[in-house]
């Protein structure tokens, strides 16, 4: 069952990444980060079973950070929201000047 | 005074018999401080010219001129020198007589004293060590007896001087360096000494560096010894690989069974060296720059340019004396660029006006009389020929500064410019300086080879060998041998008519100085004639520390009164003889009768006889004609006079066939190589990264999505190469 | 019956994630989401880790998506579909990245990778049965977390709190108290 579960992995990963290339949206790009942490945390567990108990640790500090950089990033994307009135990255290029 | 008798009773004293044990277990005393003392005086001058130079530039700010001579008192920067310069000379001095007195007559191997390891790499072991044997004893006494005269000199002829100090720090390093120089026990340590007095000489040559020609002239004598340098360290690197080491007594030792005789690498070996001793010794046609280096101070044209730097070439060629007994072809040019050297600086001296440039000339002569020497063999006939003339010439030198001096102060006065160095401006000065001009006829008649003076003994030694051995029964440059030998009669002859025409010019005839500038003409002070005294006193008795054992009983052995018959040959014969014994081997036993007949007597009676008349005739015939003033000749216009009056087109030759294609092929390298190709190849490097950074740019769109991309795309390669590659 | 779970969770899983990256609102693309999280935190249980599949739920689809939504509602967003989705040259650039991506990780996932693994992997997974009967599901995440890991685990509270005041200062509007 382990290499299903990586293909699955590999599977999220490649999905994830395509959104974060071809959406817009900051909000959706945050998501399909999320997804790219997630299709890592499978491989983790995955492997884990096979190999220790530290590869569940791993998911659980990669479960915070990704709960930090929530908070985060939606701060910021409220901040930059308040600025722009919009969520739209490509109106964010000050600074390619 | 005290220090010629000392000398003259120390060249006795090795004549008693030691006996072996003392030779066996002989110590040489402090050999390490002979060389120290004249470093220390360095030292000592050498802080002395920083407290007066940084004097000098505190009154440059505030605006004055610095005179160290203008207050009441000179200060201690100007005084010390007098005392510390000579003194430790002195101390030296003393030292090498001690050592030299000290040294049995049966000493056969030199006593090397090794102080440190100064380089140690792979195979090569080079010892910092210093050696005493024979050659260097004589050497080393040469070097700090006349260094000793000279400074005490240099005292009276430069206490006007602001740079002082700075002279007399010179002076003691060229004297250290001299010293490791005839000291060292290698050729490495050779070398630096050979470096040093290079270094020394340039910069007492450029002593008066504010002016642009003097320091031109100390620049030339660096850049031509260079070329002569690149000479000695291909010898050297021959020497390393042949003999892996660069030891004296090693390779001397194994020379005979390694190399053989007349081979192609002992052949390239000496004429390597022989190119270096070119340079140093200024043997054509490497002699450009000793006329030149005449724009240092007399003294140091004394002691440097005639007395020792420029020997040190025959002292190298004599201290590898096996190698070019080796190597017959060495020998023959060695010989041959004597003698060529002897008469070409002779003829130029013939029509020289400045009184310097006719000495330097001369000495360029001389020396090449010495290179004569060395190159057939007769190794012992040059060192002697370098010690006579160190006193003569030294003499001379110092004569002609005591004259310039005199002509300095004079030409303060005079209306108009008035060289001080040209004889036009001379004649007569005997009734202003007689003493001068008295000592200065001794150096001559020694110069010219008449009896009973020492060039006499020394000079007719070289012409007798040269003789000789074109007699060898299979000396296979025989013929050649015969030709150096009319050279060097002919040369001879003319040595007496230019340094006759000198005294005539400078002493002689009606005084041309104008009259304002000659009330000002007078005696040189006692400490500048007093060493004049001492030089003269060695000039007439220093040949007779080696008469030649045929005219012992004869006229110039006073028939049998003079007692050292041959001594230095004997001194001498642990350093000479493995080369004389491999000369003999190779050329037979020199022959007892010149190539035209007759014998050592009658030839040197026909040449004392001889110069004694061009002496008397060109006196005669010169003192009757009329010289008029530099400012109303212009010298010969036109056929052979003119082209010695320009030194043979030397300088305009070398111009013209070197310096101007060198400039040229530097303007060339400048203009395409660097400008176009590196410049070019650096212009491009840039172009290529304004390119890459204008494409770099290209992704800076400023959409967050677009990193995105090439953030992964990144990734994926390195990914992609670690996961592919496994 | 674990393969037909598996099954039915990746084929969710990849769905949802499709959805995500398709959705034409952000509402649409983030409940997606929630049930790609929640067919992961699945396969997580067919993995025997139980306590991250809990904490999947509960911290992931639960309290960090309901974050994204409140934000999502609170700036009004998901009416500009068109003006989202990248067309054209993009979608050429997407392919090139689609397909370098899964053309890595197959090449790294597949063949060999798991062969030697599996072999001892049958121990590691006896092991950690065994530490779970004894300790728990939480204990056994726990005791290395409190022993070996504790200064990473401190940091994580550190950076937590960081990304906290962080957000406070972000969110706040300008102008409003002493900033």
């Amino acid at each position: 069952m382990l290499t299903p579960a990586l293909l699955l992995s590999a599977a999220l990963f490649v999905i994830g990444t395509l959104g974060v290339i071809v959406r817009r949206n900051a909000i959706i790009i945050f998501l399909c980060i999320e997804l790219q942490l997630n299709a890592v945390n499978l491989a983790f567990v995955a492997l884990s079973r096979y190999t220790g108990i530290e590869g569940q640790l791993y998911v659980f500090f990669v479960m915070t950070v990704a709960a930090a950089e929530a908070a985060v990033g939606l701060a910021i994307i409220i901040s930059i929201f308040r600025h722009y009135e919009t969520v739209n990255v490509d109106k964010f290029n000050v600074l390619k000047w | 005074m005290a220090t010629v008798e000392s000398t003259v009773t120390a060249l006795a004293l090795p004549m008693s018999p030691l006996t072996a044990q003392e030779a066996a277990s002989w110590e040489p005393v402090l050999p390490g401080l002979i060389v120290l003392l004249p470093l220390l005086g360095f030292l000592i001058n050498g802080f002395l010219a920083l407290r007066a130079a940084a004097a000098s530039s505190a009154a440059v700010r505030s605006g004055n001129e610095w005179d160290p001579f203008a207050g009441a008192a000179t200060p201690v920067t100007h005084r010390l020198p007098t005392l510390v310069g000579p003194g430790v000379m002195l101390f030296a001095f003393a030292l090498a007589l001690v050592n030299f007195i000290g040294m049995p007559d049966d000493l056969q191997e030199p006593v090397v004293r090794s102080y440190w390891s100064w380089i140690a790499t792979g195979d090569l072991r080079i010892e910092a060590a210093l050696q005493l044997d024979q050659l260097s004893a004589v050497m080393m006494l040469v070097v700090t007896g006349v260094g000793f005269l000279i400074h005490v000199f240099s005292v009276g002829y430069m206490k006007k001087d602001v740079g002082y100090p700075r002279y007399f720090s010179y002076l003691n390093l060229f004297v250290f360096f001299m010293l490791v120089l005839v000291m060292g026990s290698g050729y490495a340590t050779m070398f630096v000494g050979w470096e040093g007095v290079g270094l020394c000489s340039y910069l007492l040559i450029g002593y008066w560096f504010s002016d642009r020609e003097k320091s031109d002239a100390g620049k030339k004598a660096f850049i031509v010894n260079r070329i002569g340098d690149v000479g000695f360290l291909l010898a050297m690197f021959l020497i390393y690989q042949a003999f892996g080491t660069f030891d004296f007594g090693e390779v001397f030792a194994g020379a005979e069974g390694q190399l053989a005789a007349g081979g192609a690498t002992v052949t390239a070996i000496t004429l390597l060296l022989m190119l270096g001793a070119a340079g140093k010794s200024a043997q054509v046609p490497l002699h450009v720059w000793l006329p030149d280096a005449m724009a240092g101070p007399t003294p140091v044209s004394a002691l440097i340019h005639a007395a020792t730097m420029v020997t040190a070439g025959v002292y190298m060629v004599a201290r590898s004396s096996v190698l070019y007994a080796l190597a017959p072809v060495s020998q023959a040019v060695v010989a041959g660029i004597g003698v060529l050297t002897a008469l070409i600086a002779a003829t130029i001296a013939l029509q020289q006006y400045d009184i310097k440039k006719v000495l330097a000339y001369s000495t360029v002569s001389q020396l090449g009389f010495m290179f004569l020497a060395a190159g057939i063999g007769a190794f012992t006939a040059a060192i002697f020929h370098l010690v006579t003339h160190a006193f003569f010439k030294a003499l001379l030198f110092l004569g002609a500064g005591a004259v310039i001096h005199s002509m300095h102060h004079a030409a303060h006065h005079a209306e108009g410019h008035l060289d001080e160095q040209d004889m036009r401006n001379m004649g007569g000065l005997r009734k202003y300086m007689p003493l001068t001009c008295a000592l200065m006829w001794i150096a001559t008649l020694a110069i010219a080879g008449i009896w009973p003076f020492a060039g006499f003994f020394s000079k007719d030694e070289i012409i007798w060998y040269t003789a000789a051995w074109a007699g060898a029964e299979s000396n296979p440059f025989g013929s050649l041998y015969a030709v150096y030998w009319g050279v060097a009669l002919v040369t001879a002859l003319m040595t007496a008519f230019y340094m006759t025409r000198l005294m005539i010019m400078t002493f002689h005839g009606a005084n041309r100085t104008g009259a304002a500038g000659a009330a000002h003409l007078h005696e040189a002070p006692r400490v500048m004639t007093l060493p004049l005294i001492a030089l003269a006193a060695l000039s007439v008795f220093g040949g007779w520390i080696n008469v030649p054992e045929a005219l012992q009983a004869s006229f110039a052995g006073l028939f049998g009164v003079l007692p050292m018959s041959e001594w230095l040959h004997h001194w001498l014969e642990p350093v000479t003889h493995a080369a004389a014994e491999i000369q003999v081997a190779g050329f037979g036993e020199a022959a007892y009768s010149a190539p035209l007949g007759g014998g050592e007597v009658s030839w040197a009676l026909a040449s004392t006889v001889a110069a004694a008349l061009t002496v008397a005739v060109s006196a005669r015939l010169l003192g009757t004609r009329k010289y008029v003033a530099a400012a109303a000749d212009s010298g010969p216009r036109a056929g052979l006079g003119r082209v010695l009056h320009d030194k043979w087109y030397f300088d305009e030759a070398y111009d013209a066939v070197i310096v101007r294609p060198l400039l040229r092929l530097s303007r060339w390298c400048w203009r395409f190589i660097d400008d176009v190709i590196i410049d070019g190849f650096v212009n491009t490097t840039a172009q290529f990264a304004r390119l890459a950074g204008w494409i770099m740019s290209l992704f800076q769109t400023g959409q967050v999505n677009m990193y995105a991309f090439v953030l992964t795309v990144g990734v994926l390669l390195v990914l992609g190469t670690t996961v592919f590659l496994r | 019956m674990t393969d037909i779970l598996f099954i039915l969770f990746a084929v969710v899983a990849v769905g949802g994630a499709v959805g995500v990256v398709i959705g034409r609102s952000p509402v649409a693309s983030l409940l997606f989401m929630v049930a790609t999280l929640a067919s992961v935190a699945g396969i997580y249980v067919l993995f025997e880790a139980h306590f991250l599949a809990a904490i999947q739920v509960l911290v992931y689809a639960g309290a960090i998506m309901v974050l994204f939504l409140f934000v999502i509602m609170l700036l009004n967003l998901g009416h500009d579909y068109r003006a989202d989705l990248r067309y054209g040259s993009w979608s050429l650039l997407s392919l090139v990245v689609v397909g370098l991506t899964a053309g890595v990780l197959m090449q790294g996932f597949s063949g060999d990778v798991g062969a030697d693994l599996l072999e001892d992997g049958a121990a590691a997974a006896a092991a950690i049965d065994a530490a779970v009967i004894e300790k728990g599901a939480v204990g056994v995440i726990a005791d290395p977390l409190f022993t070996d890991y504790v200064v990473a685990f401190e940091l994580m509270g550190l950076l937590l709190l960081v990304a906290i005041v962080a957000a406070v200062v972000l969110a706040k509007p300008r102008g409003s108290g002493e900033g």
